[in-house]
């Protein structure tokens, strides 16, 4: 086990300074920073100025040490297009992207068991049938497009719900919510629902496959055969030695949740890092692209360091197999 | 020469390939909607009733026509509409096509022929060429494909100079998305070949002293092909939504160059004043095709690989 954690947090730190290297890289080639911040009316007193205020005067090394020590601090140096701290800018932004992202997952989770369970147990029934198709044209949108859909049915036709924005927020020192107002709540529901249904439908498909599978064995036949209850050997039988693989697929799609919600952000003008990482690539201000791409990847190598050890301590025959390879 | 063709012809018609073309309803149906769209792509100047690029032509009076219904000021009929400035919707989704195609196409192509190229030298070479093009394939996979196509755009486009970043913006585009592509080739091909290399016919021809590069593309490539047309079919649909995605999202196609995504990105500005069609049609044009060629993407996996269900 602890050999096995260990090998895993080496290659984890690998991944995180080969991004640290793409990273540093984008800082040193991509475009000149000066002009995006000054434009085109300067003088060479500016260019010299703002030259050494982003250390841009020392020699590459230097950079690169400089840049290594920053990172590892949390700090990113300066946005090229609004001037102020990249750490600060992300700090304000985070918890509205977490908020979406624990609301989407939770959501999925949630309606990915239940429907995932209803559809394996009445598997011909008409309204199983119904969401299995409804699943396979969900998992065939793109997400912007189901965005717009929600929009279009509850904001535009039916007004119930704001299509934008994040509604009031509670300031609690160092995290705004907007799970304390009422606009709040109500502002989080459709883009939740965009973001979350992908995973849904996947969580779903998955917990049927597997309670379909896990159905079939004959210790739910001597269950039944024992005179138990249906709802027993569904809920405390079968569905129990389906969440292995359930736990791990919705633990790798957390990563993919984050990444997602740029999109979803995008749609819905949700104020978080997604909305601040595309704008940032569209305007190519590298501090923005370098500390997000660092960001995500330490939580990507994050979760899959730890989907990786719960699979190890649930499991038991990944831990046979790892023994087998290392013989 | 002749008997040649009538030859071949005759073998197509009693190929199994056929055979299960004609006997799956989906693949023939997803065949011909997306065969359509591709023509209607490819022949979009001599079809499209209009031509929305060039500002003569347009006269700001159809602003804004529903579909099928004579513009209250003109009394001309536009089938799909008109947006803002009197183009027809029609039209451009026509030109949006041709470049989402283009762009989807020529990801793909680069795609492959990276992802392949560097399977074919991992799975040959072995060795630590071999570990370390698996090792970059497998820290490219954590991470969403999606998100590896924003980054790679946002720093070649950092790279091109701010005047001809309009005119790069597909081809930077086409970059984005073939890298972020290539690894599922490059598993694919790897794998198939470690199995080829130990065959007889590969020693044979290393015994008749053959080069390597000979062996890797006159012997092993042809035998690894199949399952390179099912991932291409499937890293098409792929790309195609990657590049709609990418456009709505404003780091894709520019304005000048709308692809269907900028369509639909321009088409959300006008969902709260009620004017549907001018993102409805564009929207339902991209589900068509992204939908018709993934169906077709899975017909030919079922077909050409049954191991891979």
């Amino acid at each position: 086990m602890i050999a096995f954690a260990i090998r895993r947090i080496f290659q984890s730190i690998i991944v995180l300074l080969v991004v640290g290297l793409v990273a540093f890289a984008m800082f040193n080639f991509v475009g000149d920073p000066v002009d995006s911040m000054l434009g085109q009316e300067r003088t060479d007193a500016d260019v010299e100025r703002v030259r050494t205020q982003l250390g841009l005067d020392k020699p590459f090394p230097v950079q690169y040490y400089r840049f290594l020590e920053g990172a590892i601090q949390g700090n990113f140096g300066i946005s090229y297009r609004q001037g102020r701290p990249v750490s600060e800018m992300i700090a304000e932004r985070l918890p509205a992207t977490l908020e979406l992202a624990f609301v989407s997952a939770f959501l999925a989770i949630i309606f990915g068991v239940t429907l995932g369970i209803f559809t394996a147990i009445y598997k011909k029934g008409w309204a199983a049938n119904i969401i299995m198709t409804l699943s396979l044209i969900g998992v065939s949108l793109p997400t912007f497009l189901i965005g717009i859909l929600l929009i279009y049915l509850f904001a535009v036709e039916l007004s119930w719900l704001p299509s934008f924005g994040r509604g009031e927020v509670v300031d609690l020192g160092w995290w705004r919510t907007g799970f304390l107002t009422k606009s709040g709540l109500l502002a989080i529901i459709l883009p939740a629902i965009t973001l979350g249904l992908y995973q849904m439908t996947l969580i779903m498909r998955l917990v049927r496959s597997e309670m379909l599978e896990v159905l079939r064995q004959d210790y739910i036949r001597f269950a039944r055969a024992r005179g138990l209850k249906d709802r027993s050997i569904y809920f405390r039988h079968a569905l129990k030695n389906t969440l292995v693989p359930v736990i791990t697929v919705t633990g790798m799609q957390l990563g993919s949740i984050i990444a997602f919600a740029i999109i979803t952000e995008t749609v819905f003008q949700w104020p978080g890092v997604g909305l601040l990482f595309i704008n940032s690539i569209r305007f190519v201000d590298i501090p923005v692209m370098a500390a997000y791409l660092m960001l995500i990847s330490l939580m990507f190598v994050t979760i899959n360091f730890i989907v990786d050890m719960l699979y190890f301590a649930i499991d038991p025959r990944v831990r046979l197999e790892k023994r087998g390879d290392e013989k | 020469m002749f008997t040649k063709i009538i030859e071949n012809f005759q073998r197509a018609r009693n190929s199994d390939f056929l055979y299960s073309f004609t006997k799956s309803p989906v693949a023939i149906i997803s065949f011909f909607i997306s065969l359509a769209l591709i023509l209607g792509a490819i022949f979009a100047p001599f079809i499209a009733p209009h031509d929305p690029f060039n500002p003569a032509t347009l006269n700001l009076m159809n602003g804004f026509s529903a579909p099928m219904q004579p513009n209250e000021f003109t009394g001309e009929i536009f089938w799909l509409g008109t947006d803002d400035q009197g183009r027809d919707v029609f039209s451009t989704i026509l030109f949006g096509m041709r470049i989402s195609l283009f762009v989807g196409f020529a990801a793909v192509a680069f795609a492959m022929v990276l992802g392949v190229t560097l399977g074919l030298i991992a799975g040959y070479v072995g060795g630590w060429i071999d570990a370390a093009i698996m090792r970059i394939a497998d820290v490219q996979l954590t991470f969403p494909g999606i998100l590896v196509a924003m980054l790679i755009f946002g720093i070649v486009k950092g790279f091109t100079p701010i005047e001809q970043r309009d005119e790069m913006a597909i081809w930077v585009l086409i970059i984005a998305i073939g890298l972020s592509e290539w690894v599922q080739f490059a598993r694919v091909v790897r794998g198939a070949t470690l199995v080829e290399k130990n065959k007889e016919y590969v020693q044979a021809a290393r015994l008749n002293g053959r080069s390597s590069t000979g062996i890797m593309l006159s012997h092993i490539l042809p035998n690894v092909l199949g399952p390179v047309l099912v991932i291409a079919t499937i890293s098409l649909a792929l790309a195609i939504i990657a590049e709609a995605t990418l456009s709505f999202l404003g780091v894709g196609a520019p304005p000048t160059q709308p692809s269907l995504g900028t369509l639909i990105r321009i088409g959300q500005g006008f969902l709260f004043s009620g004017e549907w069609w001018i993102i409805l049609f564009p929207a339902l044009t991209l589900l068509m095709l992204a939908l018709s060629v993934n169906l077709l993407g899975d017909w030919l996996r079922d077909v050409l690989n049954p191991k891979l269900r």
